[in-house]
């Protein structure tokens, strides 16, 4: 290894970069165009639901009931005056789910029989409809407590739930959603920065100039990496300065162990990129192979959204090789719950690992060789 | 001209399909991405981590513990004495959540006093957690509906009787899948587009083929009708795949489908063209795809309902043809949407593409590097 030649080729990577902007775009553009969409277009929680509202017999008893509804800002309760027109309108997508008390409600429930309810929601958007049978069976439980309250009676439940959510009381998906978008952004940045440049070295057939000249290839590839890593280091720290101050995410743990970690991770992703290019040898086919793995598995297989637990086991299995899975259980950690160190050191060594063989196999992988 | 369109077909087909890798990245990758999402996108849950925490020891807390070690949902995977061990297994993510029953559970619910259950949860992934909860009400319904039977208990005032429409059993995978057909078949199509100009404006070639007595049209045609095969058989493919495959049941009807399909191609292959005829080099048109590829995915209701976003980004959706292809798919699918129920959804499809294309026409000639 030779500092000046490396020097040499830094600069020239460098000036490449600022000749054609498209690098720096993507290093400082495409985050912030991403966190925003993201931030702003991705969200679980639902609010002012559509809910059709079908009361047979309007008494004391169904407004009562119907008024929790109406307090809520989960809901938007409309009026139907039939059961027909309500089913018309969940056809027809105005609504995203029916309430109906029917006649014999007040008869029931002053009986001191049990009143059935009928809830209906659309289910075919079925994360939706979970959260909002959620919703309703949470409504339905403070109603209930104020039934017995109102009549001096123990709460006719056996067994009430008491639920205390730990880092992230208020449930608020933003917070979860962020500190993982970051993950799927520097993955896209690390591997879309580094993925064309080997290959269009190739393609341009400079790359042969460069082999005639006494670089040697440990050079030419630490060469491309360290001004990609400059480049994705000040995207990373845009998106955390994004992430707690645009969208007010707290970062309860350590800002230089977030910072430390990410830096472990950029080293991942620009590997899995440069070792897309040396294979590729070809800006086309890099372009679509950086694509289909690494932004769709971090969007999917990361746990960023999707719960891991729940895959099957053989697809379990494969997001282990997904870099992004270590980096989002790191950065929900750190971002939500604090410096928890058995999290944050076992990822952080799989993600040391998985750096090594990307550069590992790109360095046997490049040789100078013309085949 | 049509001779001249046929021979510039033959070569776009040839650019794409020539090279032994672009083949595998159009045909390999999609397949298996269509195999692992279908199973891997899901937000069902299942294998809940928990932890027990029993300080009861009637016969009660026994019965609603059986519960939950006998749900396919639930894994138990610790049992503990003391406070001190909960944050431990939570802060390590040993465990979603620490079901915690105090010592008089049993007492209180013979005596009729209300018995609490105390959920200690893992609200980093909140999504994870709000269903979780909703896993652990819905024992706990059974379960209380069963005691107060059983023990000749006055019932709650009023129940909930809940059902859901299209998907009764609320399988996440029937919403999901479908989406990947929407969300493979744009993918392919853009990457078949997104690059065929601007490879072209690269290598020099394209300033040939402007020089040529070739038309805009005629270009426009030889660049569309491969994304259009190509972007076509792998949709069709996928969907075929998503009902015979992962059984998600298909109602409606296939010409609606179909219908579909060709105008989400159309839009795809306009915006593709366009990105394409923007960019100078290909890592620019890649950029392109890419700008334009993540909130076409975001942005469309995929994942998550477009009526949680803002207004303003809800306003910003009606230009995303994922959008309407994603209610056609869906519709067609779990509703049995037909034909005339779908024309509000193909107009502004047919509209984006319409526009798209022109626009891709006019900068042939006018962007010049």
């Amino acid at each position: 290894m030779n500092r000046q030649r490396l020097r040499g080729l830094v600069r020239k990577e460098f000036l490449q970069i600022l000749r054609d902007p498209s690098a720096i775009a993507i290093a400082f553009v495409l985050p912030v165009f991403l966190l925003l969409l993201f931030g702003y277009g991705v969200s679980l929680d639902a609010h002012h639901v559509p809910l059709a509202v079908v009361v047979d017999q309007p008494t004391a008893q169904t407004s009562n009931f119907i008024g929790g509804l109406q307090q809520s800002d989960f809901f938007d309760p409309r009026h139907y005056p039939t059961i027909g027109a309500a089913r018309t309108a969940l056809m027809q997508r105005q609504v995203t789910g029916i309430v109906w008390l029917r006649g014999d409600f007040s008869r029931d429930m002053l009986a001191g029989k049990t009143a059935p309810v009928a809830v209906w929601v659309d289910g075919v958007d079925a994360n939706n409809a979970n959260i909002l049978l959620g919703y309703l069976q949470g409504m339905w439980q403070n109603w209930l407590q104020l039934q017995a309250d109102q009549a001096g009676q123990p709460l006719a439940i056996p067994v009430v739930a008491e639920s205390r959510i730990w880092f992230n009381p208020a449930l608020r998906s933003r917070d979860f959603l962020v500190p993982g978008l970051i993950a799927v952004i520097m993955t896209l940045i690390g591997a879309l920065l580094t993925a064309l440049v080997v290959a269009r070295e190739w393609e341009r057939g400079t790359m042969e100039a460069l082999m005639a000249s006494p670089v040697t290839m440990g050079e030419i590839l630490l060469g491309k990496l360290v001004p990609y890593f400059v480049l994705g280091m000040g995207g990373m720290l845009l998106s955390v300065a994004m992430a707690v101050w645009l969208f007010a995410v707290p970062l309860v743990g350590s800002f230089w162990l977030l910072l430390a970690c990410s830096a472990l991770f950029l080293l991942v992703a620009l590997g899995m990129g440069l070792l897309i290019s040396t294979l590729a040898k070809n800006q086309f086919v890099a372009a679509q192979v950086a694509v289909i793995v690494t932004f769709l598995p971090a969007f999917i297989l990361s746990g960023f959204i999707f719960d891991i637990h729940s895959m099957p086991a053989v697809v379990q299995f494969l997001t282990h090789i997904v870099a992004a899975r270590y980096y989002v259980a790191i950065l929900q950690t750190l971002f939500l719950a604090g410096n928890v160190w058995p999290v944050v050191l076992t990822n952080s060594a799989a993600l040391a690992l998985m750096a090594l063989i990307f550069f590992g196999i790109a360095r046997r992988k490049s040789r100078k060789r013309l085949d | 001209m049509w001779a001249r369109v046929v021979a510039l077909v033959i070569k776009e087909f040839l650019a794409v399909l020539r090279d032994a890798a672009s083949r595998t990245v159009l045909i390999g990758p999609p397949l298996i991405q269509l195999m692992v999402f279908g199973y891997a996108a899901s937000f069902d849950l299942n294998h809940i981590p928990y932890a027990v925490y029993n300080q009861d020891s009637g016969y009660a807390a026994r019965q609603l513990l059986a519960r939950f070690s006998g749900s396919p949902n639930f894994q138990q995977v610790a049992t503990i004495r003391n406070d001190a061990q909960i944050a431990p297994l939570i802060n390590d993510k040993d465990a979603l959540l620490v079901l915690h029953i105090g010592q008089h559970f049993t007492r209180d619910l013979l005596t009729q006093k209300p018995a609490r259950l105390q959920i200690i949860i893992d609200g980093r992934d909140s999504n994870t957690a709000a269903l979780a909860l909703n896993d652990v009400s819905g024992i706990l319904l059974d379960f209380n509906q069963q005691w107060a039977a059983a023990h000749s208990q006055r019932g709650p005032p009023a129940q909930l009787v809940m059902r859901a429409w299209f998907n009764p059993n609320l399988r996440s995978r029937w919403f999901i899948v479908p989406g990947i057909v929407a969300l493979l078949t744009l993918v392919v199509t853009l990457l078949v587009t997104g690059l065929s100009v601007a490879r072209e404006r690269e290598m020099g070639t394209f300033d040939q083929l402007l020089v040529t007595p070739m038309r805009p049209l005629e270009i426009l045609i030889g660049k569309a009708v491969p994304g259009f095969v190509i972007g076509g058989l792998e949709g069709g493919f996928i969907a075929l795949m998503a009902v015979l495959w992962f059984h998600v049941p298909f109602v409606g009807s296939v010409a609606a489908l179909a219908l579909g399909m060709f105008f989400f191609l159309l839009a795809a292959i306009g915006i593709g063209l366009m990105i394409s005829s923007l960019a100078v080099t290909q890592q620019q048109g890649l950029l392109g795809v890419f700008l334009f590829l993540v909130p076409a995915i975001i942005l469309s209701g995929f994942a998550t309902p477009i009526a949680n976003m803002p207004e303003a980004v809800q306003l910003l959706t009606y230009i995303n043809p994922m959008r309407y292809f994603l209610i056609i798919v869906r519709g067609v699918f779990l509703e049995g949407s037909t034909i005339p129920m779908l024309w509000s959804q193909y107009a502004p499809l047919a509209l984006i593409g319409l526009v798209s294309m022109s626009a891709a026409a006019w900068l042939f000639r006018h962007r010049m590097a």
